[in-house]
């Protein structure tokens, strides 16, 4: 044993290997053996019913905007209405869905397994963060319902309007500063349960890369929100009591407002963005058969992303009226998070070269991330540049940038981590020839959707608008038929897998020849994970093991 | 640990490991330390921003009563720690003693805040109020960051308090004992917390002139 005080390894295990489906944690069967589960394999899939839910809330949202934007005249909702649209929108997406995505439902599942660890380090509090996460959901559902109607400031909640807006704001807003608090408690679970949990012989640097990017996301969810938590609260206050802190009429400073906003928001956006890309350098290598290029340098490289992404907040604020000097640092810092981005994306691909690949779904998918995450990037750095930010400030520039980055990034990804996991998580395979049908019709719908509004942004369309002038007309058609195709093959994509959940062939427990620790026990895993907690002695991406993993 | 109770914990997924414990404990002070780091930037801004403004208005704060909250929050500090080292050496009457004299410090401590929130608000220094909003915005800002900083911190007292209240049933019950006091000792460290945050607001807003 490694860890003198962690009596698990040599305790009696089940005789009949029971999946984790099959056997409960705890006295109870049925819905009460989910409700009151610490096993991360089960809270892990509990959360994924709530994500997967708002994501599709979210997106029929998106559907309605874009249905309202089909031709010039604002025809079918109010402007009121848009804008609580376009609010809600945002806050589904970013804290309903895509800040717990990859972490709440995969990071949950698989962190342990991957460290060769029975569970996170603290299962009852793991239990008592999904349930914050529903509390949150349940108040962000409630305050549309209220009198005063759904909150219609944007999901930035930027003063002085929110202060003064009649719609529900501070409920809303609640939901958003609880949803924080699940997020903060994950964040102190993985940390701990990496620097505690990893099986003996499993040192830092034999960590699957996935394990890095969930680590340094995690670091970045206890430093970055509670400065959310606490400036959600002065809003509150504000609203409340009126005591002025950001409120202008009483001296209060509204770009005060906006830092504290994005301290947060800006590391949130590699809260979103990191476990993704985690997600990319476990694919790459098992399709590629080839283990991972510059291992060390993308794990370093999670971590430079982590740190220098805390300091770029300032580049949301080019034209809020921040010092000069401010803006210059904020531009420079913007470039230089550029950097271990580009040296990930380099070494994914120098991973592919020479490989021999097998384009499974899960590996076109990712494909399909390296071109959408790459223009999103780019174009990132178009709006870094002070220069061509204030041309393009609040324009539909904007939009399709963190679309293309979040969206094709991170919401690719997620898609592609299912495509990946979804046999081992299931025990069941999903019909390939209609994944790799859908990864064309999504990389198809995205781009309608989003590149024409690359080119309505510089020429001049701005952002949050219910209406438009004519000569958008043409773009703005393009966009929302891109949008039917879109949202039908998500709608596409939930439909094989539920068929594939009840319907789908048995999945052999390494379907896809991977070779981290989830490919060594079977699909879906039994409640223990492992027998014996396994000595680790090759490196995470070590293809020789396969040949040994098939007389296992 | 019996044979049997290891195997139910086996199934639970809950097994005990203190250093983890203290890990998660820190990571959480953290984010509290941020939590109100956020605070004291909000009020550095606005003190650089209106320096005589905040120098009026905190010389209105009771400085007196303030000297004396700090000495009580402090002293139950050294309760809890003194309980810790108790229960640690096995002495539990001595534990449980601290632990109780740590939550009179704590409601003493309240019960000065109370007053001294209650005098402010006699004198009209409501937030939102009439009298608050024609006064200066520098005054309003001090204000407002007053009542929401030392609420904010009040807040963390009550619910310091609610814990050690727990800790103190643990201890009697035998929960907490010579061998696993790891549960006391991270809610002493909250305690330390709430004591440290108190030590920057003190001179913050009554001795700074």
């Amino acid at each position: 044993m490694a860890n003198g005080t962690i009596a698990m390894t040599d305790l009696p295990v089940p005789k009949a290997e029971k999946s984790f489906f099959e056997q409960s944690t705890n006295k109870h069967s049925g819905i009460l053996s989910w409700l009151l589960t610490t096993d991360h394999k089960r809270i892990g899939l509990m959360y994924m019913f709530g994500i997967i839910s708002f994501f599709l809330v979210g997106a029929i949202i998106g559907l309605l905007m874009r249905l309202e934007l089909l031709s010039p005249g604002g025809k079918i909702f109010s402007a009121q209405t848009y804008n609580s649209l376009f609010t809600l929108h945002g806050v589904i997406m970013i804290f309903l869905f895509i800040i717990p995505g990859i972490p709440a439902i995969f990071g949950n599942f698989f962190l342990p397994i991957q460290i060769g660890a029975r569970d996170v380090a603290f299962p009852r509090l793991n239990l008592l963060s999904w349930y914050v996460y529903i509390v949150g959901a349940i108040l962000a559902l409630t305050s549309l319902f209220l009198p005063g109607g759904p909150i219609d400031t944007g999901w930035t909640f930027y003063i002085p309007y929110s202060v003064r807006s009649g719609s529900n704001v501070s409920l809303a807003i609640f939901a958003a500063f609880i949803l924080g608090f699940s997020s903060i408690l994950t964040g102190i679970n993985f940390v701990t349960t990496t620097h505690r949990l990893r099986a003996p012989g499993m040192s830092f640097f034999k960590m699957p890369l996935f394990v890095w990017a969930t680590y340094a996301t995690a670091w970045i969810q206890i430093i970055a929100t509670p400065v959310i938590a606490i400036t959600i609260l002065l809003v509150i206050i504000e609203r409340a009591f009126g005591v002025g802190i950001f409120d202008p009429a009483l001296g209060g400073d509204p770009v005060l407002y906006q830092h504290m906003f994005w301290i947060y928001s800006h590391p949130a956006v590699y809260i979103m963005i990191l476990p993704a890309m985690g997600v990319v350098s476990e694919i790459i290598p098992t399709f590629a058969r080839r283990t991972i290029f510059g291992y060390k340098q993308i794990a370093y490289s999670s971590l430079a992303i982590a740190f220098i992404g805390y300091l770029v907040w300032g580049h949301h604020m080019f034209s809020s009226g921040q010092s000069d000097t401010s803006n210059w640092i904020f531009s420079l810092l913007t470039f230089l998070v550029a950097l271990p981005s580009g040296v990930k994306i380099f070494n994914w691909v120098a991973t592919m070269y020479k490989g021999s690949i097998d384009p499974q779904p899960p590996f076109l998918w990712v494909m399909s991330f390296i071109v959408l995450f790459s223009i999103g990037g780019l174009t990132g750095l178009v709006l870094g540049a002070l220069a061509t930010d204030i041309h393009l400030t609040d324009t539909y520039f904007v939009v399709a940038h963190f679309h293309y980055v979040m969206f094709g990034g991170t919401g690719t990804i997620f898609i592609a981590a299912f495509h990946y996991w979804f046999p081992k998580m299931f025990g069941k395979m999903y019909n390939l020839k209609f994944a790799k049908i859908a990864v064309v019709t999504y990389f198809i719908g995205f781009n309608m959707l989003y590149f024409p509004k690359f080119i309505m942004g510089y020429l001049g369309m701005p952002r949050r608008y219910y209406d438009y002038l004519p000569m958008y007309t043409p773009y703005q058609r393009i966009s929302t038929y891109g949008s039917w195709i879109l949202v039908s093959t998500l709608f596409f994509i939930v439909g094989y897998f539920i068929h594939a959940y009840f319907r789908g062939k048995k999945a052999t427990s390494n379907p896809w020849g991977g070779v981290t620790l989830e490919w060594h026990i079977p699909s879906p895993p039994p409640v223990e994970n492992f027998k014996v907690i396994p000595v680790i002695t090759h490196d995470p991406y070590d293809f020789s093991q396969l040949k040994e993993m098939k007389d296992e | 640990m019996s044979d049997h109770q290891d195997a139910v914990l086996e199934v639970n997924h809950v097994h005990r490991d203190d250093v983890g414990a203290r890990m998660g404990m820190w990571l959480f002070l953290l984010t509290e330390v941020l939590l109100f780091g956020g605070l004291f930037l909000v009020y550095a801004v606005y003190r650089y921003q209106y320096p005589d403004q905040f120098r009026i208005a905190g010389m209105e704060l009771n400085t007196s009563i303030g000297t004396l909250n700090t000495i009580i929050l402090l002293t139950s500090s050294l309760t809890v720690a003194i309980s810790i080292a108790a229960i640690q050496k096995g002495n539990k009457l001595l534990s449980v003693i601290m632990l109780s004299l740590t939550l009179v410090m704590a409601f003493m401590f309240l019960v000065n805040k109370f007053f001294e929130w209650e005098t402010k608000f006699s004198h009209g220094i409501i937030p939102g109020s009439k009298e608050m909003t024609s006064k200066p915005n520098g005054q309003i800002l001090f204000y407002g960051l007053y009542f929401v900083m030392t609420g904010l911190h009040a807040l963390h007292v009550i619910i310091g308090m609610i814990i050690l209240a727990f800790m103190l049933v643990f201890v009697i019950r035998n929960k907490i004992t010579e061998g696993n006091y790891v549960k006391l000792e991270n809610s002493g460290l909250y305690w330390h917390l709430v004591d440290l945050i108190w030590i920057f607001l003190f001179p913050l807003f009554y001795l700074v002139q």
